[in-house]
């Protein structure tokens, strides 16, 4: 129960994102009493994933947030006269211009649920209100046809307001007319759900019915727990922040990943796979034999550029995509180095940020394997979870669903020094840590954001078949015009454990310009068809086909400078969402910095030390027993072949 | 505190690690004593089998170990029920993968399998393919493992097309592998067997480009990796010659009979049996080495009785068959003449084994003309370089001579620590030369003067030469096959820095040698002329033993039979 709380912590972190869950660890491990808390029922905040119906659990709130009305605030009685408080947001105002599409069939039945009970994120886990958990644990399967068919939000600043109904459905009728794709006057209004599935002929058993390849809308809906739709879309580089992290305080062994298996670039309205290392370079058939030199003495060159400043200096001036001109390469090669290594554009870097950005990518190269990336097994949103359970391990207390009120400041000392959470329980800490969606308005207002324009699609082939059909890709396709930028195309297979057998699960992220539909469309239509049914015949169809897409923009407050808050104490931390790049290595900087500032001196998340030399107390409770009780249990379906981490120059004895 | 956990300092830790050590070493020494004892005892019984696995188990590496448990397994194979055998069979098998995970590169343990397997009535060969595929998924060059996979792959009459297929699997991931390249060697030949060509023979030649654009792609990827071009050595690399006796001469002076061989052999009761017929009658001789030293050699030498030399017959013919390496050679001694010979000459291509060659010379072509390109893209990749010299050597070593020695400078600049192996290649490639314009000019005067030379080969292909020339070399020494010149009546190697003459002994017809400017420290060094019967002439001057006081009387008294020692 909320009243069971302790009233006193030493640091108190709002939010479970990734780096409040990184510092969560950090300070637990280094003795500090931790509380960590979420309004949300699920961890990661904007770092989540989501099980299929759980994305769907997750657009609908965003569509009720909306009509939340603040509740009376009853804690403000409990400000004393010497204190004032800064009162949190209960809305998020993090995700806009949500808008989803379906194009599979729907031969939706009322009684297709998803597959299991329980759902992985929406398991209330330390919640201290037992009627709450057993509420989110079974959510009502009404509850999931109703949203399955949704929906476009619109929330204030959706341009699409203008419309009459709040709810908006674009159902893509299957006439097999591609000219109907984007075709807004198909919406049909929310009543309608029932005549829709009802036209649809209805099949005997669909789930007995694999049907060769097709895969329907009740199957997505049926096996939903196999996916793990990732709000963000990273990767890790092997050689980054995270990694270091991870090793470091043994939280790896929390997680399994896979190796990103192969860069791929689109060029000339072609997807073909880039060679970047040695393998792929000698594998290659795309290349002439002069090629493959010429690629790998320029890499090489990369590898270690600053000792070869004869070579670079005279262009330090110029863009990178300049130099690459001056350089023994050939266009596609060029191309190639430019796009899909260093990962930049024409325009963006200079000679030396492009010879840095391809000298980390090649120095990350071949440590897991023949690429620079590995994805963590069940999404991204493993990560902060990994985080938040070595911090449990080390004493911290979890509560998901847990609102704070306000933060209460002292006048005098103008510190922080407690919460009052949703139940009106006072908190007193040392330190506070808030992700930056908690804040009000109050304290945003000069608080300039960018955006994230991001798209979710299921598709059901790849989009470069190859002999596997496991595999890991991130394709990056360049800003076609000025002023618009590049779209990070990131493609997961099943063995992922994101998305069902037979689909595979697309992830777009840009910077957004406009909405993230408008950013990320033109890429879509250029990668993938609609599914109709009409093509199912021709089976010679190149390009995957969509099954259901997901376009929403996120706010990326990685760059907002503390300063620009309005009052904050000393002793409130701000941690930012995610940001737009492919790495993790903001959040884990952001983590470190805000921790030395917490426990100056401290070492960051040490490694633990080893069972056999933890000294057991007879009255202190054994640490691996409380584990247990503080945190799910992690995912046991996990694949062999998976790379667990390790430092592979140690295991190579 | 809250949540501080209680850790051990570094000296508990230490203390408690000691203590499990010598826990450890106890046991160990323990169970290994007990192996001992039983063993001793003749006690091969099951236990022995639980006490080797603790032991090996830990340490897979203790190769008495495994020889017990082979006792041990050999024991209960005759006691057992085929039904206890199988289960202990699965268990052994088990064990053994175990202790492969401990150290995948553990000889006794490879070796234990490969006698478990060997034994078994129904081996499951499919699972071990599968288990090699899987240890070489961890670590695709683990040697042990291919030993084991090859081994494997011939006990189940694997299809070499299914192999070579692996192996392209395992190239693809990482093409710095010995062993998978190897083992496409051992294969292609299986693949597309070849008439008239051993196991070591050529491939077909779509085959053969194939594989050329395979490893072509891995040069030029990596052109520092030498697993690559050591496959494209062999790939273009030629099969062993045919043996065969390369030349035959007869002197009536001497009575004597000299043969030389495609390669050394060494001829003696148990060995290697030559035949003499003389006139097509067997004749018994004693053969010797030039030297006469009994050692492999490509030269040997019998003496002939005065009958089968008698100049009263218009001729006699004289024919050499080696029985082991099916060849024979012929020659004729005409009336009148001192001598007879036939030989095979070395203008034909065979006679100088070129390190590179194949059937047709527009693939070696167009293998020089990438080898070219990749090296105006790496100046400085001595593989590279070395490649482009075979090449040019096995297409045409004359018309290819200059370019070949600015090669052989740059890869020496590139590559210095193989300077002396450079400079004796070089050296042999340049008397290969000589002997080739020798030869085009048909005369029997061989000029090796002024080529820096610094080692001497080949002398087995000089036996008809009168007149060596080797003075402005870099040579150290006059070796011991020099002796296989029976003909050389004069020899020139002033201004070398010679330090020993081993190989100027038994030279029946050398009259005149000059050895000025050399590094002859003493008299002794010149010991070997006095068994050169003709030698009337020495030329010693500038050498250090000339500076000995007395030098010139000591010398007389040394070798009184040569008329005039100039020093």
């Amino acid at each position: 129960m909320a009243d069971n709380l302790p009233s006193e912590f030493d640091v108190i972190v709002i939010g479970t994102g990734l780096p409040e869950s990184i510092i969560a660890a950090a300070c637990s491990r280094s003795g500090q009493r931790v509380l960590h808390v979420d309004s949300r029922s699920y961890y990661g905040g904007n770092w989540a994933s989501f099980s299929f119906s759980g994305i769907l659990s997750w657009l609908k709130e965003y569509q009720e947030n909306s009509d939340i009305v603040n509740e009376s605030p009853a804690w403000q009685e409990q400000i004393l006269e010497n204190e004032e408080a800064i009162a949190l947001s209960r809305k998020d105002k993090t995700i806009q211009h949500v808008e989803v599409f379906c194009y599979a069939s729907q031969d939706l039945h009322e009684d297709v649920e998803e597959a299991g009970a329980l759902q992985k994120n929406h398991a209330s886990v330390i919640s201290g209100n037992p009627t709450e958990a057993a509420h989110s644990a079974c959510l009502p399967s009404e509850d999931e046809s109703l949203c399955s068919v949704i929906c476009e939000v619109p929330r204030e600043q959706t341009p699409s307001s203008d419309l009459e109904t709040a709810l908006e459905i674009h159902d893509v009728e299957v006439t097999g007319e591609k000219e109907k794709y984007y075709d807004n006057k198909t919406c049909v209004k929310s009543g309608s759900e029932e005549e829709t599935s009802e036209n649809v002929p209805t099949e005997e058993d669909t789930a007995l019915q694999p049907k060769k390849n097709r895969i329907t809308y009740s199957q997505i809906i049926r096996e939903g727990r196999k996916f793990n739709i990732d709000l963000v879309s990273k990767l890790l580089y092997s050689r980054g922040l995270l990694i270091d992290l991870l090793i470091k305080s043994n939280v790896s062994r929390y997680a399994e990943f896979k190796n990103i298996t192969r860069i791929l670039a689109f060029r000339e309205g072609r997807v073909e796979q880039v060679p970047c290392s040695r393998a792929d370079v000698f594998n290659s058939k795309q290349l002439t034999m002069v090629e493959k030199r010429m690629l790998m003495k320029f890499l090489t060159f990369c590898m270690e550029y600053e000792k070869h400043p004869d070579q670079y200096k005279a262009y330090e001036e110029i863009t990178f995509s300049e130099y690459l001109k001056t350089q023994k390469l050939t266009p596609s090669l060029q191309y190639f180095v430019l796009h899909s290594i260093a990962m930049t554009s024409e325009k963006a870097s200079n000679t030396i940020e492009g010879l840095k950005a391809t000298k980390n990518f090649l120095h990350c190269l071949g440590r897991y394997g023949n690429t620079p990336f590995l994805f963590p097994l069940y999404g991204q949103g493993e990560l902060p979870q990994c985080f938040c359970r070595m911090c449990a391990v080390f004493g911290g207390i979890y509560c998901l669903r847990h609102s704070v009120q306000c933060l209460v400041v002292d006048k005098e000392s103008r510190k922080c020094k407690a919460i009052i959470d949703q139940f009106g329980q006072r908190i007193i800490s040392k330190h506070f840590l808030v992700e930056d969606s908690y804040f009000s308005e109050n304290t945003c207002s000069h608080v300039q954001y960018r955006q994230i324009s991001r798209s979710v699609l299921i598709t059901d082939r790849s989009v470069l078949k190859t002999d596997s059909d496991q595999q890991i890709s991130i394709l990056t396709v360049p800003g076609e015009e000025p002023g618009t930028f590049a779209v990070r195309v990131i493609e997961l297979c099943p063995s992922t454990m994101t998305c069902m057998k037979g689909t595979y699960l697309v992830h777009l992220t840009c910077t957004s310009s406009k909405t993230a539909r408008e950013d990320l469309e033109p890429v879509v239509r250029k990668l993938f068809t609609p599914y109709t049914e009409t093509e199912i015949e021709n089976e010679e169809v190149e390009k995957p086909r969509l099954l259901w897409a997901l376009y929403f923009n996120m706010r990326d407050s990685s760059d907002v400078s503390r300063n620009s808050y309005n009052d904050l104490p000393s002793n409130v931390y701000v941690c930012s969402g995610p940001d737009g790049g492919l790495g993790n290595d903001n959040a884990v900087k952001q983590a470190e910095i805000l921790f030395q500032l917490i426990c100056p001196n401290e070492d960051f998340c040490p490694p633990p030390p080893n069972p056999e030399d933890i000294i057991i107390d007879g009255d202190s409770l054994q640490p691996e027993a409380s584990e247990f009780s503080v945190i799910p249990e992690a995912n046991s379906e996990t694949p062999k072949e998976s790379t667990s981490l390790g430092n592979p120059e140690e295991d190579s004895r | 505190m809250h949540g501080r956990l209680k850790v051990k300092t570094s000296e508990e830790q230490a203390k408690a690690k000691r203590l499990e050590r010598e826990q450890k070493l106890k046991l160990y020494q323990s169970a290994t004593q007990t192996v001992f004892q039983k063993r001793q005892a003749g006690e091969l019984d099951e236990s022995v089998l639980e006490l080797t696995s603790q032991i090996l188990g830990a340490n897979p590496d203790f190769a008495t170990l495994w020889n017990c448990r082979r006792e041990v397994l050999q024991q209960l194979e005759a006691q057992k029920s085929p039904e206890e055998l199988a289960a202990l069979v699965k268990t052994e098998l088990g064990f053994l993968e175990s202790c492969l995970r401990v150290n995948p590169k553990s000889y006794g343990t490879w070796h234990h399998r490969c006698w478990l397997l060997s034994r078994l009535p129904e081996p499951n060969w499919a699972r071990e393919l599968e288990l090699c595929a899987r240890f070489l998924e961890v670590d695709e060059r683990n040697f042990h493992c291919w030993d084991y996979r090859r081994f494997v792959a011939t006990q189940a009459a694997v299809p070499p097309a299914e192999e070579l297929a692996f192996t392209d699997s395992l190239i693809t991931r990482n093409f710095s592998n010995y062993s998978s390249w190897h083992y496409r060697s051992c294969l292609l030949p299986q693949l597309h067997p070849q008439p008239d060509s051993g196991s070591q023979g050529r491939l077909p030649e779509d085959v053969l480009l194939k594989e050329l654009e395979l490893v072509q792609n891995a040069f030029f990827t990596d052109p520092n990796d030498q697993s690559a071009w050591f496959y494209h050595r062999w790939l273009l690399g030629r099969a062993d010659p045919q043996d065969a006796l390369r030349c035959l001469h007869v002197s009536r002076d001497e009575a004597c009979l000299t043969v030389s061989f495609s390669r050394p052999i060494l001829v003696g009761s148990g060995t290697e049996t030559l035949l003499l017929m003389v006139d097509e009658s067997p004749l018994a001789v004693e053969w010797r080495t030039p030297d006469g030293r009994t050692r492999p050699s490509h030269v040997w030498l019998c003496d002939l009785p005065a009958a089968s030399l008698n100049d009263q017959l218009p001729q006699h013919t004289f024919r050499v068959i080696w029985t082991a390496g099916d060849a024979q050679k012929e020659c004729v001694l005409l009336k009148g003449r001192q001598e007879g010979w036939c030989r095979d000459s070395a203008t034909d291509e065979q006679l100088f084994r070129c390190e590179l060659s194949v059937e047709k010379s527009t693939v070696l072509q167009s293998e020089l003309e990438s080898c070219k390109e990749l090296q105006e893209l790496e100046p400085e990749n001595k593989w590279c370089l070395l490649t482009i010299i075979l090449l040019m050597r096995a297409l045409d070593p004359l018309l290819y001579e200059k370019e070949t020695l600015q090669y052989f400078q740059t890869l020496k600049a590139v590559d210095p620590m193989r300077a002396a192996y450079l400079d004796d290649l070089r050296s042999k490639f340049l008397v290969e030369n000589s002997v080739l314009k020798m030869e085009y000019a048909e005369v029997r005067v061989l000029h090796l003067g002024h080529k820096d030379l610094t080692v001497l080969c080949h002398l087995e292909q000089l036996l008809l030469v009168t007149h060596l020339d080797l003075s402005h070399n870099r040579l150290r020494a006059l070796p011991p096959a020099l002796a296989a010149l029976r003909c050389l009546e004069v020899l020139q190697a002033n201004d070398n820095t010679i330090e020993s003459l081993d190989g100027v002994a038994n030279l029946p017809r050398l009259r005149e040698l000059s050895l000025c400017n050399n590094r002859l420290q003493q008299p002794t060094v010149l010991q070997p002329l006095v068994s050169c019967p003709k030698l009337v002439l020495l030329h010693l001057q500038g050498n250090p033993l000339c500076q000995a006081v007395g030098a010139s009387e000591h010398l007389a008294e040394l070798l009184p039979s040569i008329n005039s020692i100039l020093t």
